[in-house]
């Protein structure tokens, strides 16, 4: 409890990822939300990786949450983009309203 | 070593209350702000735990770029405006009790994976780069970063490029009505299409609207 190791990361990390899930599941309101969740869950995999590089002193990981970080900026940029162009066209971007492909 | 204890704890609480804020708040404009304070507080516990240069990036790109580029998308499309709809729909609590339970799910797993792991004890001579203590985070980055994975560098930043593109086709839209700048027709412009000389007699004067 007191000498803070690799698990306390891991488990920190867990948690948040989990609850990057749940706000995907329970949001009703809007897109947005779910796309933070979405950047909720890199986060925890970033935490992942940062602390596995730090504790075995190998420096792969922070280098491959660089490339995690990039994906994570153009995957927002594009999202982004995709709920203004909807937004524009539908005047709504409530969950419950995004069934156009409900047919 | 107390001091790593007492700040691993208050951040990462900091980091998981802000976390939960940001699905449960109301106000997406508080949701947006609830997301940069779980960023910097990641942020701070990267600093701590030796990845300066990991936690000064997630200050620049996330706080400065991704999370600004939210709080811009949220105030643009006047989310709150929908506020109206929500009392008159019936809302159904049945995904709920579902989402809770695949949650616990993965998150019971991931402690099962957590709690079992243990350390190989020739870990850490097997790793492919090992972190050297006589240079900075940055300087050691930077050594791999420009000989080792200049390929995938070099593709992140086409993802970037990418990205961009197709932010600006997606969100472009031709406008009717607006004065725009041609530069074909600016550049192609000769002086005989422009100037005409005229000879003018003494007291006669020229009409120039023709």
């Amino acid at each position: 409890m007191i000498n803070i190791g690799l698990g306390h990361y891991l488990f920190l990390a867990a948690i948040i990822f989990i609850i990057g899930v749940i706000g995907i599941f329970l949001n009703r309101k809007n897109v947005i939300i779910i796309l933070m969740s979405i950047e909720l869950i890199l986060l925890a995999v970033n935490i992942n990786l940062v602390s596995f590089s730090i504790f075995t002193q190998d420096l792969t990981g922070q280098i491959f949450t660089m490339f995690i970080l990039t994906v994570a900026a153009a995957e927002a940029a594009i999202g982004l983009a995709i709920i203004v162009v909807y937004y524009r066209n539908k005047g709504s971007i409530r969950v419950e309203d995004i069934s156009s492909l409900k047919g | 070593m107390i001091a790593h204890t007492i700040f691993f704890y208050f951040f990462s609480i900091i980091a998981i209350f802000s976390a939960i804020m940001v699905v449960a708040s109301k106000n997406t404009v508080y949701s947006v702000f609830y997301l940069i304070l779980d960023f910097i507080s990641i942020s701070c516990l990267f600093i701590m735990i030796g990845a300066e240069f990991l936690g000064m990036i997630m200050l620049i790109v996330y706080v400065g770029a991704v999370a600004v580029l939210f709080l811009f998308v949220v105030m643009m499309l006047n989310v709150s405006g929908t506020k109206d709809n929500q009392f008159k729909r019936k809302i159904s609590y049945s995904h709920i009790s579902f989402g809770a339970l695949i949650s616990l799910i993965i998150f019971l797993e991931l402690i099962i994976v957590v709690g079992g792991w243990k350390y190989k004890p020739n870990i850490v001579e097997i790793s492919s780069i090992r972190i050297d203590k006589d240079f900075t985070n940055t300087h050691a980055i930077g050594n791999v970063i420009y000989t080792d994975y200049i390929h995938l560098f070099q593709l992140a930043g086409l993802i970037l490029l990418v990205s961009m593109i197709g932010a600006i086709v997606l969100t472009y839209r031709k406008r009717e009505g607006i004065k725009k700048q041609s530069y074909f027709k600016q550049i192609s412009r000769e002086k005989k299409d422009a100037v005409a000389l005229v000879e003018v007699e003494s007291n006669k004067g020229i009409n120039l609207d023709d």
